[in-house]
């Protein structure tokens, strides 16, 4: 994974709450057993409407997606971080994240900051009123900058070390391999195993 | 201090306690007794093993059933669509190399991934489950911390067997008093969802307690823990009983002999103590439950069936506002209208939610004796070939065939139509499933999430309609429950 310090890039402002992650990406986007290639895929449904915010100039070639609050809900499908990334965005701002979206995002370096909901208004305001202005996500001093607007983001820390250390998970884990061997030896024997299979 | 469900099932699987404390503190490592792998969220996972040169750890912990793209028709033809048999076909490749426990289109056991894992008795309380699916929260009605969770993840727990977790807050949800006739699990949780928002349950795993959960079948408390996610929640559990454990015995995989003594008096330890506290607690009266009926996009705009459509004014907080709007326009409704005028095109009883056998009997038994609208089409399908098999022994094939209804093959179809079962743009559908987001069904279909009963009394109206709407007939129902 690569490293997250800072990132600065054009601002997109989507004025909605629960972007659920059916509209990030729609399911028959998941057919596909890659790891890339679905910026075509992103936000399909809405992209389909000229007037859809990424339909947009300046704001199509936006890294710094503005949300409302609840974004990611739903379905489980990390399709939706790849979407985003493989799109061209870096982070994400919103005053709530569902839980397996921003654990997902963690895990493939998209930065979701939760921003506190006035200051996304504010962010909002700045956007629209200069569509281009360019938000930096600074994830060392965890604050965002827009035009006059500064405020602090909340990350956890372990996601943010990961991030800023750019950490694969696995390998992180794997360090620990005896702990899990010896875990274990002991686990009961009335825990059920898949194998050998046992049918009606 | 006691401690709660969720807190003692966490504590029985740290592998290693992570580093750190309070805002510091690094997430746990857990252990993961069940992984369930579908064809959607796994093909990439496997890919990233391959890549890395990793075996699966745990294969005998792993089990894989193909159920999103699946067709419900002709399923012993190739699939047409290309796109979904390529990942199926890789599921099955992937599988065979990885020595996981595969169960395909036509097989017995083959169906949606929340089904076959109880069914087979693999769910069992007490244990951690995961699966790439945010609908794995179903598995907690045995007790079980059940998360879906993404791919990355997938591949860690494949890798590892183990995941690195994140503490969670607790939730107690009590619901007490008997539920009226009519009124069934879905509308509890649709009612909890409504209450607490989309998002009131983030961060948190919810207990369900309280006299009207406990008095719940297994397959009625698995709606309730399946929909836990619509309410942003990790998890929902319900502590095991001696509902729970008659569930069990006898299934394929439960414990066998002395391990079965030795499980169930584990699985009796498996209770919020006392003296335990929760972090938030949520009341509701089942006495006071009416069906209900969601009329916007997302599942925590829903209303009792009786009310009306609402009216954006009717939210203060104006992102509720605007989304309400936004909801009213793509639904195509009108402030003020009564819910049961509302007509529908199609009717769909299915999906992880509400595909169980007591599901499928719930609906005969409302539509036993009486007739489908004529302009309603009607789906059934069971959650898995194994509840098809016991449907059509009981019968309930007949039920469905003779009312007008299609009877299917088992797979998630139209909850999120990746196969061909999908709405039309404007299509309006009465759907027993989980999620009614825009273009979810089908682009630019419109979805009214509704209990199995709910479902039947709209097929035969027309119109969403509770049972108590339904003239009486002469045919008694041949079987009663409380599940659904």
């Amino acid at each position: 994974m690569e490293k997250f310090t800072t990132h600065t890039g054009i601002g997109v402002p989507l004025r909605q709450s629960n972007v659920d992650t059916d509209q990030i990406i729609p399911a028959v986007y998941l057919k596909r057993i890659t790891r890339t290639g679905f910026e075509d895929a992103l936000f399909a449904g809405w992209r389909k409407d000229e007037s859809f915010i990424l339909n947009q100039e300046p704001f199509s070639a936006g890294s710094v997606l503005v949300a409302g609050p609840d974004f990611g809900t739903g379905s489980s499908r990390e399709h939706a971080v790849w979407a985003l990334k493989d799109y061209g965005f870096k982070a994400v701002l919103s005053s709530r994240f569902a839980d397996i979206f921003r654990g997902n995002s963690g895990k493939q370096g998209l930065l979701a900051a939760q921003v506190a909901q006035d200051d996304i208004e504010l962010i909002w305001k700045v956007l629209e009123n200069a569509p281009g202005t360019e938000v930096k996500v600074d994830l060392v001093s965890k604050t965002v900058e827009c035009g006059n607007v500064v405020a602090p983001f909340d990350i956890d820390d372990y996601t943010r070390w990961r991030l800023l250390e750019g950490l694969d998970d696995i390998g992180l884990t794997l360090q620990h391999e005896e702990d899990i061997t010896a875990y274990e030896a002991t686990r009961p024997s009335f825990k059920p195993k898949t194998l050998p299979a046992r049918t009606q | 201090m006691g401690k709660t469900l969720a807190e003692k099932v966490w504590d029985a699987h740290v592998v290693r306690k992570g580093d750190g404390e309070g805002a510091n503190a690094q997430p746990d490592l857990l252990f993961i007794d069940l992984h369930l792998v579908h064809e959607v969220t796994s093909p990439q996972a496997f890919e990233g093993l391959r890549l890395a040169g990793r075996p699966l750890r745990r294969p005998d912990l792993t089990i894989a059933t193909e159920d999103h793209n699946t067709p419900t028709l002709d399923i012993d033809k190739p699939i047409a669509d290309l796109t979904s048999r390529t990942q199926i076909e890789t599921l099955r490749n992937n599988c065979k190399e990885f020595g996981v426990r595969l169960h395909s289109l036509g097989d017995a056991e083959q169906g949606i991934v929340h089904v076959v894992g109880p069914q087979l008795g693999l769910t069992q309380p007490g244990m951690t489950v995961v699966c790439g699916d945010s609908h794995t929260s179903t598995h907690g009605a045995f007790g079980a911390l059940a998360m879906g969770i993404g791919t990355s993840e997938v591949e860690h727990v494949m890798a590892t067997q183990t995941l690195s977790l994140k503490p969670f807050k607790t939730m107690a949800i009590n619901v007490e008093g008997t539920l009226r006739p009519g009124v069934t699990a879905k509308d509890i949780i649709l009612a909890v969802i409504a209450k607490i928002g989309t998002g009131g349950g983030q961060g948190y795993v919810l207990e369900y307690r309280g006299s009207a959960i406990r008095a719940l079948s297994m397959d009625a408390r698995m709606t309730i823990c399946n929909m836990s996610i619509e309410a942003g929640a990790r998890a929902g559990m319900v502590a095991p009983d001696q509902t729970t454990y008659d569930y069990m015995q006898g299934r394929p995989h439960a414990p066998q002999d002395a391990d079965w003594n030795a499980a169930v008096e584990y699985w009796n330890t498996l209770r919020t103590d006392d003296d335990a506290r929760f972090d938030v607690e949520v009341d509701l009266d089942a006495e006071t439950l009416e069906p209900f009926v969601t009329w916007g996009t997302n599942p925590g705009q829903g209303v009792s069936l009786s009310a009306e459509v609402p009216s954006p004014e009717d939210f203060g907080d104006e992102n509720a506002k605007l989304a309400a709007e936004r909801a009213l326009q793509y639904m195509g409704l009108e402030a003020g209208t009564p819910m049961k005028d509302i007509r529908v095109d199609t009717v769909f009883l299915g999906s992880c939610t509400n595909s169980r056998i007591e599901d499928l009997r719930a609906a005969a038994d409302i539509i036993r004796g009486r007739e489908k609208d004529p302009k309603v089409r009607m789906l059934v399908v069971p959650g898995s070939a194994r509840v098809r098999l016991e449907a059509e022994a009981e019968g309930l094939d007949k039920v469905f065939k003779e009312f007008g209804a299609e009877w299917r093959f088992a797979g998630c179809s139209m909850c999120l139509g990746m196969n061909p079962d999908q709405l039309e743009p404007g299509e309006r559908c009465a759907s027993t499933s989980n999620r009614n987001f825009e273009g979810r069904q089908g682009k630019g279909g419109r979805t009214h999430l509704v209990s199995p009963v709910v479902a039947a009394a709209t097929a035969i109206r027309g119109t969403l309609s509770s049972p108590s709407d339904l003239e009486p007939v002469a045919v008694p129902a041949s079987t009663t429950t409380d599940a659904a």
